[in-house]
């Protein structure tokens, strides 16, 4: 009989609710009955609220979760002698892909994670790792950059962008030194499928860079990751090493005469950095300010020359559209929103995690079929789509599919499909003067509407709140959206009236309240 | 916890001789002396200028314009509270003041006793086990008033007396 293998993963979500001390427990009984354990420490599946996730691999290969696992409950594990598929055990959820938050999902970017061991080369090539980049191998730049516009691939950042058209411009830009520039600083709240990604499949990203690379004529590429994942990147680092002394990166391609030389860099805790050209910025060793474009990025980039921009999920779905052909990859989703996108339900939700599904699924689904609405129990009040710039959104427009455009359409977005659920306690007022607090701290501080209009409008929402002039101060809100959203260079000032304007017109009651009523969350207390 | 190392230039013209080199160099560098020294020093500021033939005034503003570099040394441990959204839908705001109580410090500052020194963040990428507390470089989910006290209490207790 081989010996039994569990699997637990080093995600830092896993391990932030003590995935180690359960490692530790499982090594410690295997000890003490001299038996033989193999445990694999891989990724997170993304069931979030149940880990740490353990599994036991079955005799013909399934494996069967138990969780949330504690140390305490690993003994029992083992009550048949060796760790089994034991459905008795309190905490068994049966076959792992049976359960339904996984097995309604449509997993092609994260189809890995969780699955195998992320820093092992041949477990990522057993499980059909570098097939696209081998296929990518034998094309021409010109035929990588039309299979990826074929696809319909849209950055994944938020703006949505399509992938292929910014490719064929870096391509086609004169010049011989371009750049790959990935965008790993993800600072939006409610937001965690590119650290989940770089810390259980960090190969897909260097390969989907690599191809990135080789689509436009790019030998020299960067991972910007921001410094609140020091796990992520110990993960990255370790990866481009292990890739490059595999043969995956460097010299010499898989045996062909192409290059590519990969970078970790690592940013220093701003959320401004996270918008490209403030990260270009802040590559080159600068302060993270925004540029004007034009110059497009694409043309003047990274150290003056042509470089893609784009973000770890953008370039994490490419490996596949390139194995598999990029009909396939369009035959997901709605609209112009093409292929799967790896959704976060996030804040008070009973079952967070990560849900990759098509596009199109409506927002309802997202937070009641698979999130189960809210953690504390009480009603859902409203959503953030999208991040700190993203709107609030209300139960009556949980119908709307998730497509760039009919978010676009009622003021709201995709942006990196991140979903923050709040219940029925929140005050959003108070959310409304975090959301432009959050701007008036992170602002880069170039557009004056965005350094210095943040800060008036806390200002003004305090006399909104505290019932002082409320028509005249509303209007001058009003006002100062306006201003932010037309006199800003980029994203920051450009789109937090959304969170505001969206809050003052779905939630009008709560900049309403008569003083001292206090708010529903201290009435709930 | 990373031993800190007082200012030494010799150790920091090694650091900065290891770096120059590279495209980019001042962020790449700024993080490796503060990994060395804890903070960034004020003779590292012309040091710095001088090797990548910058001014001081744009050194200065670099290091400046980021959150993470430090002027001053940090307490033993770094306590990071998150403070975005996803965390305060389940009671960060609370948790925050919680830490701001018990440590009896505010944001930036580091409790006389030398233990900690608590920073406001936005966002650890734990959104959907909050709330998230980052003390040093580990991350710990689901951090309840009662949780922090556990752990605060783990971390002294490591410390030598």
């Amino acid at each position: 009989m081989s010996t039994p293998r569990v699997f637990i993963p080093r995600d830092a979500a896993a391990l932030s609710v003590g995935a180690d001390a359960v490692a530790s427990a499982v090594r410690a009984e295997a000890e003490a009955r001299d038996l033989a354990v193999e445990i694999v420490r891989t990724g997170s599946r993304g069931l979030l609220w149940l880990e740490p996730l353990l599994e036991v691999e079955g005799p013909d290969g399934t494996r069967y979760a138990f969780g949330p696992m504690t140390p305490e409950a690993v003994p029992e594990l083992f009550e048949a002698g060796v760790p089994a598929p034991d459905t008795a055990h309190p905490l068994a959820l049966g076959p792992t892909e049976a359960i339904p938050y996984l097995a309604d999902q449509h997993r092609v970017t994260f189809s890995r994670c969780g699955i195998i061991d992320p820093l092992s080369v041949a477990d990522y090539r057993a499980h059909g790792g570098f097939a696209g980049l081998d296929r990518a191998l034998t094309m021409t730049a010109e035929e990588i950059c039309a299979a990826v516009t074929d696809s319909g691939l849209r950055g994944r950042g938020g703006a949505g962008f399509p992938a292929g058209r910014k490719w064929d411009t870096v391509r086609t830009a004169p010049g011989e030194t371009k750049y790959i520039a990935c965008n790993a600083d993800e600072g939006d709240s409610g937001t965690f499928a590119d650290r989940m990604l770089m810390e259980g499949d960090p190969f897909l990203l260097i390969e989907g860079i690599t191809i990135a690379g080789l689509a436009t004529g790019a030998t020299e590429g960067f991972i910007y990751m921001r410094s609140e994942y020091p796990h992520a990147i110990t993960t990255m680092r370790d990866a481009v090493a292990l890739a490059e002394a595999e043969g995956w990166l460097g010299d010499g391609i898989h045996g062909t005469d192409r290059r590519f030389h990969l970078h970790v860099r690592v940013g220093a805790g701003a959320y401004i950095c996270g918008e490209e050209t403030a990260m270009l910025e802040s590559l080159e060793g600068r302060r993270g300010q925004v540029r004007a474009k034009p110059p497009l990025p694409a043309l003047e980039g990274l150290f003056g020359k042509p470089t893609v921009v784009n973000n770890v999920l953008t370039l994490a779905a490419v490996p596949d559209i390139l194995a598999f052909g990029p009909d396939v990859y369009a035959t997901f989703g709605v609209g112009r929103s093409r292929g799967t996108q790896p959704f976060q339900l996030a804040g008070n939700v009973r079952r967070g995690g990560l849900v990759e599904v098509p596009f199109g699924i409506s927002l309802h689904d997202l937070v009641y079929r698979f999130g189960g609405g809210t953690a504390s129990g009480r009603p859902v009040k409203a959503v953030q789509a999208g991040g700190p710039l993203g709107a609030y959104l209300p139960e009556h427009l949980f119908h709307l599919p998730k497509d760039y455009e009919a978010f676009a359409a009622v003021g709201a977005m995709v942006g990196h499909g991140g979903l923050v659920v709040f219940d029925d306690t929140v005050d959003m007022a108070a959310q409304t003067r975090f959301a432009l607090e959050f701007c008036a701290i992170e602002s880069c501080g170039k557009c004056t509407p965005c350094r210095i209009g943040s800060q008036r409008g806390v200002e003004v929402i305090d006399r909104i709140v505290a019932g002082e002039d409320r028509d005249a101060n509303l209007a001058l809100l009003d006002d100062l959206c306006t201003v932010l959203a037309d006199g800003s260079l980029c994203a920051m000032g450009g789109l937090t009236p959304q969170p505001v304007r969206s809050a003052l017109r779905h939630f009008p009651e709560d900049f309403d309240r008569p003083p001292h009523t206090g708010t529903a969350r201290q009435a709930a207390e | 916890m990373a031993e800190r190392s007082p200012w030494a230039e010799d150790r920091a013209r090694a650091i900065v001789d290891d770096h120059r080199a590279m495209p980019g160099a001042l962020l790449p560098l700024l993080h490796a002396l503060q990994e060395e020294f804890g903070c960034i020093d004020e003779p590292a500021v012309p040091l710095l200028a001088d090797a990548l033939n910058l001014s001081r005034a744009e050194v200065h503003g670099v290091v400046t314009f980021y959150q993470d570099f430090r002027r001053t040394r940090p307490g033993r441990h770094v306590v990071k509270v998150c403070r975005a959204e996803a965390c305060q839908a389940v009671g960060a705001e609370s948790l925050l003041d919680h830490v701001k109580r018990t440590l009896a410090v505010s944001e930036g500052e580091t409790t006389p006793d030398g233990a900690f020194t608590l920073e406001a963040v936005y966002c650890l990428g734990n959104c959907a086990l909050g709330p998230a507390v980052m003390i040093d470089d580990t991350l710990h989910g689901r951090v309840g008033p009662a949780r922090f006290d556990a752990l605060a209490k783990t971390h002294r207790a490591e410390d030598p007396a």
